[in-house]
């Protein structure tokens, strides 16, 4: 793709600045649908384009919107920048360096839920890029494109930043509100979903940063030129977080269903120091690892080709591992992360993670016996659907995937 | 006490919020006090509880939960080095490793000095610029990225430095 | 089948349950119990835990037509969930077919019970919560034999933290189900404890000062469904199975919750029984399955060393010990002297059977017959008291409640967190007082007025809704107006009133006025409606049904006295003055559990049984006859009052029934309108109860006690009985401008009272004893917080520290009752800074 949507900064200098991205067409959409269209006709829009929330479930935007609780006010949205995905730092460029398209899409969402006030919740190790995001919001006030009375119409909308502390939990959007009312960020039973009751107990839109960066282009180009783009089912733009041994990491801006092969050998230029490529974690540590066959190569990189091989696309971070990684070293350091991120709430999740965690730890240290690898692998299988949130799902994918196709890099660890 | 010294802020940050949700101030006045005390002490809680109207509780409760508040006196700096997976894989253990021991300390510890705690911590959204390390002090925390270890003892050495001209 | 309902299938049993109903809470209906640890029937689900997953199967509908699917045998086909369900989280419906004991879900469950042991330090032998836990049980029952995790891995955490004066907690044995935390937060809305850290970090902590401060806090050791929280008193006190359990009724205010006492015998007490804990005792009516900590933790007091033993006989103005006989004859020979000038005072501790036997003792003697208290009203309360049914749970939507002059909080904290929940379930709160109190925060309207105006607020809500001509339309401010239209347009109101800044008189005036809105507004005369008194103790109102009515001038009626009779009273410790009146030569008799001021002064002091020792029945305020059990042998010499009242009668030559309580009792019902057709058969006459409590499946519940014993009867008020209402109208008693300080006796829930101070564990929590001032009188008294002042009050001089609280009005001193200050009514008082 040569056009750059939502990493615009690539294809435009300076516009982080305000003056240039509004000389660049910027909050033409959010103007175009304050004045002329309703809130529904947005909705609908939005359905049309087929968007889907790039937080990492990958659920249709505008139905989700639909799903606000009719006539109950006031409503909120409130936008996840909380990224804390092993592996993923495409929310954070944009961010530093594409704004106020986030902030415009922040607003024309805002404007569809029919909400006046929308929070931009920072994972609080963006301390410095929030802090200039407030500045800029500043700006809007200036400029009149936030506060009261927008574009001459009855519309206000506030938009406040809200930095989180240092939990990944809180990327879960449950947590994420618990977080924001003030309280430990630990995930709420569902339902009520949020739409019903979010944030204050009212109704809430959550969308992921990018997603939400995606808004104006289809808000001005349309819904169908935004599904020339991607895959019929997964339409779109995505940024992919390329990190792990490739010889250029880093985010690329491609359609859905671009190959693993593409993104890796095309864009990242390959493997470095001629080793093979090994295994492919597609969606951060939260998703089964993928043993690098050239039918997993081959596959395209949207919402339902990659479950076809066995993965999820989540949140799109790719991390290559070349043929020297050990893969047991990979699970302990994915149980090591889920084992420090487990908010505690549920029982599986809690004592499965420490579990997990323990059991790597001695295979690593070489402490282990043959037996333990059946243990780690079935104490994973019982967190299994049991869970209350996803994060505890996702602890247990690369430990039975990197057991599954890799049991030999724990085997060596085993003494005899 | 942190309501005189800074009440234009916490007024600022209240507006931010419904009045009958001063709750959801609790985190932003935490970083105040953190900001102000180094760390977030018993009386801090204390206060942020009188002004939200709070329990002590409901205030104290989260230190220990959020990875960036420090209910203890530290090093003044926190050099917070992603070990994370896809940084590992970058070298960025390695590049932890030969920090600290240069540092004469282990990960997780604080040099003699008092000033520099360096610890390990999960993925900071630098995994294409490893090794990184965000360095959190009172004023915030700013991101250090594609580094190298005489770079960041370089650093280290930059904010002794300060440290001694104030 | 009605809509509401909804018809299912549990492991094969066909259920029908209400609509909304959680599955689990469906199949404990029909016996099927799914372990649960986090859920409690009581508090909102929080899906924590994972312990109660099951399979759910829901029929398989058309997708085109919506119609549901049938095979070709003409069955619905039931498509079960991939993932297991957590029972507590998901409500039931129509056609639901749910398994508990699948492969899936039996397996499923076992493995949660792994996880919850792998952090768990199987400390079961020394335990407290050893063969009363669920985690033990189910342990037994799911767990496996082995443990997969390796010990050098478990994390291992302090085991004895004092969250507070009162709870301990065991960090190892916590399983982070989180009803503690839930419990102080949604039930009592003290969040004093929380979790703190995350993951396997994740530990109950509080930030609090003083730590887990709540009145409540007991409540979480019965629910918590492990070890990890016990209270200082019980801790390593005793094993469960080793305890006897008694019921009783708790005697510290007038909610009457239904208590059990648990008993071990000891070598200690030479082997007999000796109390080891009080644990609430399941009435749904009165007080659920709490208690407050105050009837948790003070009951040493029943078994306090310092009990009196013996009878004691005044010889050459020594109390001395004796026999029964002499003491009798003694107290006998006294009385009769003073013929018609007795006069008898009880307090309101005795219980129904002390009282009938007191009044024909004093009715025989030709003496009066009253109540020590300055609170009035009861005889109102008896005609317009709430209807039978009334049950404080029920009251919700569209309900409304009135709190008039009482801080329930402090004086009856179950009723306080009962009128809470009706809050939180949608019912609307009007409070009036003359300081801020704890119910404000839930209050639609909080009334403020100048002590001692209650009777003006009240009226003020009464002239604004009434159509009697004869009272003047209500001229005042509006938030008075739209109160009062709320109370009016209520379905249901209950109106509680208390004695905070009011006389006797004043008490009068404010029931008369509370009782009159009942009836104008047409608040009377059923369930969930009428006037309740906050009474001070736990059978005043059946003091007020009996026909005994409290002196307005007790002082006045003293002088005129030629013999005393005191009946668990202590009118010399409450008040100097009356101590003086007593002192000039009055022939006293006094029956106590100990040697009070009052018995100091008595002529022949009397050993009472304490309620622990013997058995009776209280009138509680909202009018349920309760009747509690003994739980330990008496002690020493000591009698119940009934019989001291039957054995004194018995030497003047009177028939008093002197050796069936149950006998006393029933001859009393069978002539008092409301209690006819009661005795103790009756009263001891239990029902099925929701939640169940008390089964082998503790998880469910907690250790509350099932009620076995008697959920006792609620009397119904002569209206309902279709009696007629006669409260004649009096004018509020004038209220006498000062411009001193008015000091104001105020009720503490750990005052200074004989019933707490023996309690070691309830201490540090005692309310400290002080004057408490707003700030800016304090200035312009020229004190500051903790400086000593004096109080100069009928004549005696006292000297306390100052408290500071913004919210006390101006004007105004409070001071907690019994905190040594001889004061019951309110009084214009010289305050300055001591000497
Ligand atoms: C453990 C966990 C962590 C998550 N972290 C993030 C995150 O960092 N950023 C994000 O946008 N969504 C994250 N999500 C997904 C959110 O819960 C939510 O689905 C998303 O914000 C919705 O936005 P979208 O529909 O625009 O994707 C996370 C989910 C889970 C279970
Ligand atoms: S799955 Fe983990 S993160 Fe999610 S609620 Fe359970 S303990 Fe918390
Ligand atoms: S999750 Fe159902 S009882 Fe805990």
């Amino acid at each position: 793709m040569t056009e750059h949507i939502l990493l615009r900064h690539r294809d435009v200098d300076d516009i982080d600045r305000l003056d240039v991205y509004r000389k660049h067409g910027g909050y033409e959409a959010f103007e175009k649908v304050v004045k002329r269209q309703s809130p529904q006709q947005v909705i609908d829009e939005v359905k049309a384009s087929g968007l889907r929330g790039r937080g990492g479930a990958g659920f249709p935007t505008g139905v989700k919107w639909s799903f606000l609780t009719p006539d109950v006010f006031p409503r909120y949205v409130v936008a996840n920048a909380d990224e804390s995905e092993p592996g993923t730092f495409k929310d954070r460029e944009i961010l530093e360096h594409n704004p106020f398209q986030f902030l415009e899409g922040v607003a024309i969402c805002a404007y569809a839920a029919q909400a006046n006030v929308a929070y931009v919740y920072c994972r609080g190790e963006f301390w410095d890029l929030a802090h200039a995001l407030e500045a800029r919001i500043e700006e809007l006030y200036q400029a009149k494109l936030l506060g009261e009375k927008l574009f001459g119409t009855d519309y206000k909308l506030d938009i406040h930043i809200h930095l989180g502390a240092g939990a990944y939990i809180c990327g879960e959007e449950t947590a994420l509100l618990e977080s924001l009312e003030g309280k430990l960020g630990q995930p709420r039973l569902r339902p009520p979903f949020p739409a019903a009751a979010g944030l204050f107990a009212k109704p809430t839109v959550v969308n992921n940063f990018e997603t939400l960066t995606n808004l104006p282009p289809i808000i001005t180009r349309g819904a169908e030129w935004y599904r020339t783009i991607g895959t019929e089912k997964s339409p779109g733009p995505k940024v992919f977080s390329l990190s792990g041994h490739v010889e250029r990491p880093g985010n690329y801006e491609l359609p859905l269903g671009t190959s693993f092969r593409e993104l890796i050998f095309e864009h990242g230029g390959g493997i470095p120091g001629g080793r093979k490529i090994k295994g492919i974690m597609p969606a951060g540590a939260s998703a089964p690892l993928l043993p690098a066959t050239d039918e997993v190569l081959d596959t395209g990189m949207d919402y339902e080709s990659v479950p076809e091989v066995g993965s999820q696309l989540g949140s799109a971070s790719i991390i290559v591992m070349d043929d020297s990684v050990d893969i047991s070293w990979m699970v302990y350091k994915t149980s090591s992360f889920f084992k420090h991120e487990s908010c505690g709430k549920c029982t599986p999740c809690r004592e499965g993670t420490y579990w997990m965690y323990h059991v790597t730890k001695r295979i690593q240290e070489g402490n282990a016996s043959a037996e333990d690898i059946d243990l780690l692998d079935s104490v994973a299988r019982g967190i299994q659907g049991k869970c209350l949130c996803a994060l505890g799902e996702f602890a247990l994918m690369p430990v039975i995937s990197g057991i599954e196709h890799f049991r030999a890099d724990f085997q060596t660890h085993i003494g005899d | 006490m942190l309501a005189e010294k800074h009440q234009a802020e916490i007024d600022r940050i209240l507006s931010k919020f419904p009045a009958d949700q001063k709750r959801a101030a609790v985190l932003p006045l935490l970083y105040l006090a953190q900001h102000d005390y180094g760390y977030i002490t018993e009386d801090a809680i204390q206060e942020i509880a009188a002004i939200l109207e709070l329990d002590p509780t409901q205030v104290g409760s989260l230190t220990g939960f959020y990875t960036l508040l420090h209910d203890k006196p530290e090093g003044k700096y926190h050099i917070q080095i992603c070990t994370d997976m896809p940084c590992a894989l970058r070298g960025a253990e390695a590049f932890a490793k030969e920090v600290c021991e240069n540092l004469g300390i282990k990960l997780g510890e604080t040099t003699e000095d008092g000033l520099v705690t360096v610890e390990g911590v999960m993925c900071l959204a630098g995994c294409d610029k490893a090794p990184m390390f965000q360095l959190q002090d009172d004023q915030g925390i700013h991101y250090h990225e594609n580094q190298d270890v005489n770079s960041t003892l370089e650093l280290i050495e930059e904010l002794r430095r300060r440290e001694s001209d104030d | 089948m009605s809509n509401s309902q909804v018809n299912l299938k549990i492991d094969g049993l066909d259920v029908t349950v209400p609509k909304g109903t959680l599955i689990v809470d469906a199949a404990k209906r029909v016996g099927i119990d799914i372990p649960v640890f986090c859920y409690h029937p009581k508090m909102e689900p929080a899906g924590m835990c994972r312990m109660c997953l099951v399979d759910v199967g829901t029929p398989r509908k058309d997708r085109a037509t919506g119609e549901i699917a049938k095979d070709d045998d003409g069955n619905v086909i039931i498509d079960f969930h991939s993932k297991l369900e957590t029972a507590c989280t998901s409500p039931v419906s129509e056609g639901m077919e749910d398994s508990v004991c699948s492969d899936k879900a039996s397996a499923g469950r076992k493995q949660i019970v792994e996880y919850l042991l792998t952090s768990h330090p199987l400390d079961c032998p020394i335990c407290d919560k050893g063969g009363e836990c669920p985690l033990q049980n189910l342990t037994m029952k799911h767990g496996p034999g082995k443990s997969r995790f390796l010990y050098s891995e478990k994390k291992h955490l302090a085991k004895h933290v004092p969250l507070g004066d009162l709870i301990f907690l065991d960090r190892e044995r916590c399983i982070q189900c989180g009803r503690c935390v839930r419990f102080q937060e949604q039930m009592v809305d003290d969040p004093v404890i929380g979790f703190g850290d995350r993951g396997r970090g994740l530990e109950i902590v509080t930030f609090s000062e003083p730590g887990f401060d709540s009145y409540f806090s007991g409540n979480t050791t019965d629910i918590c469904p492990v070890g990890a929280l016990t209270t200082k008193d019980f801790r390593f006190g005793a094993r469960p199975w080793e305890l006897h359990a008694a019921a009783s009724i708790c005697t510290h205010c007038p909610v009457g919750c239904n208590i059990t006492l648990n008993t071990r015998r000891e070598a200690s007490a030479d082997g007999q029984e000796v109390i080891k804990r009080v644990m609430p005792r399941q009435n749904e009516a009165v007080n659920e399955i709490w208690i407050c900590d105050k009837g948790r933790f003070a009951h040493h007091f029943a078994t306090y060393p310092e009990r009196l033993m013996k009878p004691l006989v005044r010889l050459e103005g020594e109390l001395v010990e004796t026999d029964w006989d002499t003491a009798l004859k003694k107290a006998a020979e006294g009385l009769k002297a003073a013929g018609e000038n007795v006069l008898g005072l009880a307090g309101s501790r005795a219980s129904n059977e002390d009282l009938v036997n007191f009044k024909q003792l004093l009715d025989g003697l030709g003496g009066t017959a009253s109540i020590y208290g300055s609170m009035a009203g009861g005889d109102y309360v008896g005609q317009v008291g709430v209807g039978s049914g009334t049950n404080l749970s029920t009251l919700g939507e569209g309900d409304a409640l009135l709190v008039v002059a009482s801080d329930l909080h402090e004086e009856a904290p179950i009723w306080w967190q009962g009128v809470l929940a009706a809050v939180k379930r949608g019912a609307t709160l009007v409070v009036a007082n003359g300081r801020p109190t704890r119910l404000d925060g839930y209050a639609a309207h909080a009334l403020r007025y100048q002590y001692p105006a209650a009777v003006e607020a009240a009226l003020g809500l009464l002239q604004a809704v009434s159509k009697d001509k004869k009272l003047k339309p209500y001229e005042g401010d509006g938030a008075i107006k739209t109160a009062a239209q709320v109370l009016a347009d209520a379905e249901n109101l209950m109106v509680f009133y208390g004695r905070e800044g009011l006389t006797f008189e004043g008490t009068d005036a404010l029931a008369r006025v509370c009782a009159r809105l009942l009836v104008e507004t047409q608040h009377t005369g059923r369930a969930n409606n009428g006037l309740v008194a906050v009474w001070a103790g736990p059978n005043t109102q059946g003091a007020w049904d009996l026909g005994l009515r409290p002196d307005p001038d007790l002082r006045k009626r003293l002088e005129g006295a030629r013999a005393l009779l005191v009946l668990a009273a202590d009118p010399a410790g409450d008040d100097a003055g009356l101590g003086d009146a007593i002192d000039k030569g009055i022939f006293t008799v006094v029956q106590e559990l100990y040697l009070t001021p009052t018995a100091r002064m008595a002529d022949v002091v009397l050993p009472a049984r304490s309620f622990v020792e013997r058995e009776g029945t209280f009138t509680s305020g909202l009018r349920r006859v309760q009747r509690f059990y003994p739980a330990v042998e008496g002690l020493g010499k000591a009698r119940p009052d009934w019989q001291i009242a039957a054995l004194l009668g018995a030497e003047l030559g009177l028939e008093i029934e002197a050796s069936r309580c149950g006998q006393v009792f029933a001859a009393y019902a069978a002539s008092a309108p409301g209690y006819s057709g009661l005795n103790f058969t009756k009263l001891a006459e239990s029902e099925k109860q929701w939640p169940p409590v008390g089964d082998s499946d503790l998880y469910f519940g907690g250790t509350a006690f099932k009620n076995h014993h008697g959920i006792g009867v609620q009397i119904s008020p002569a209206c309902e009985r279709g009696e007629g209402i006669d409260i004649d109208w009096i004018d509020p008693p004038a209220a006498s401008k000062t411009d001193g300080i008015l000091l104001v006796p105020v009720d503490q829930l750990y005052d200074h009272a004989m019933t707490i101070r023996p309690s070691q564990v309830l201490e540090p929590r005692l309310a400290a004893a002080a004057i408490i001032l707003n700030p800016k009188d304090a200035e312009r008294l020229k004190v500051a917080a903790g400086d000593m002042v004096e109080i100069r009050l009928n004549g005696h001089v006292d000297e306390m520290p100052v408290l500071l609280e913004p919210g006390t009005p101006s004007g105004v001193a409070l001071v907690g009752r019994s905190q040594g200050l001889a004061i019951v009514d309110p009084l214009d008082v010289e305050v300055r800074p001591a000497s």
